[in-house]
């Protein structure tokens, strides 16, 4: 009888404080790039015509499809949520698996568009760019920075999905216990969250 | 007990539906940032990613059908960001 309190006081889970401990985390992460994002407008308000131009060099096709293909991962990574709780272990997996493959596409994307700007000698500290004055150097650097720092939260996301399919697979987290994958959601939103803002601030307002 | 039967399934429905409005929404602002508005670009972009991210706070996080303490939570990080936001612009523009 000892054992079985024992065993039912081990599997305890507090689901709420596991959510609000995720959205505290959130939270700093907000902070962070609403910090960032400051120090954008601050320089561009000082440097408005370097900005301008600069921004003209991004692609805005590049720069869309990139906004679409998060927005369409997001909403793959909230209906794994409601599958996992319908039981339907097949569909949380395929919504886990199309995540993780648009993820993947959005880094790719990245990459090529980076490539670009390295081919054309724009990359922080390069010669072409400390030509173009000082206006560019910021609007480059904040650009390489905040898309980076976005993009390392797109590779954590990554690992993290990567992690709640396998214990999805193996019935780690079912219906009774999804709050992983919940919390892993709410992550992948937030990295959602700051594309949003980030694609119109460097790619629209050219 | 209490842990999971409090949480509300949303359907995939609901899903796709802001799915929808997200990409348009998306698509609106890359026609309406090639508009020469002048001033007014910079407001209507920021304003069009403003409420893209109020849908996905909403839906995608759950938070429609989240209590009230973590709803008070998000909204007041908000405004503290908006705060500091105003002030510092404030600050420059007065300089």
């Amino acid at each position: 009888m000892s054992q079985t309190i024992a065993l039912s006081h081990d599997i305890h889970r507090d689901d709420e404080g596991s959510k609000i401990g995720m959205w505290l985390f959130i939270f700093t992460e907000l902070l962070l790039f609403a910090g960032l994002f400051i120090v954008y407008g601050v320089y561009r308000y000082l440097n408005p015509v370097a900005f301008h131009l600069a921004a003209e060099e991004l692609s805005v096709t590049v720069g869309t499809v990139n906004t679409i293909i998060l927005l369409v991962s997001s909403a793959c990574m909230a209906m794994a949520s409601s599958a996992i709780r319908m039981r339907k272990k097949g569909m949380t997996m395929l919504m886990l698996a199309t995540t993780l493959f648009i993820a993947f596409m959005f880094m790719v994307n990245k990459y090529f568009e980076w490539e670009g700007k390295f081919h054309h000698g724009l990359f922080p500290g390069s010669e072409d760019l400390l030509k173009l004055g000082q206006g560019d150097t910021l609007f480059y650097g904040l650009y390489f920075f905040m898309t980076g720092l976005h993009a390392l939260h797109i590779i954590v996301g990554i690992v993290l999905i990567t992690i709640v399919s396998v214990k999805v697979n193996n019935n780690k987290l079912t219906a009774e216990n999804p709050v992983l994958l919940d919390n892993a959601g709410l992550y992948w939103h937030l990295v959602d969250l700051i594309w949003i803002f980030l694609f119109p601030l460097f790619y629209l307002i050219a | 007990m209490e842990n999971h039967n409090e949480s509300h399934i949303v359907p995939f429905k609901t899903y796709g539906i802001i799915l929808a409005v997200l990409i348009v929404l998306t698509l609106l602002s890359v026609a309406v940032t090639q508009i020469d508005l002048a001033s007014l670009t910079v407001f209507t972009a920021i304003l069009i990613a403003a409420v893209k991210s109020g849908f996905v706070l909403v839906y995608f996080m759950h938070l429609k059908f989240d209590n009230k303490l973590l709803k008070a939570l998000v909204g007041a990080v908000f405004i503290l960001i908006a705060l500091v936001m105003f002030v510092t612009f404030l600050d420059y523009n007065y300089r």
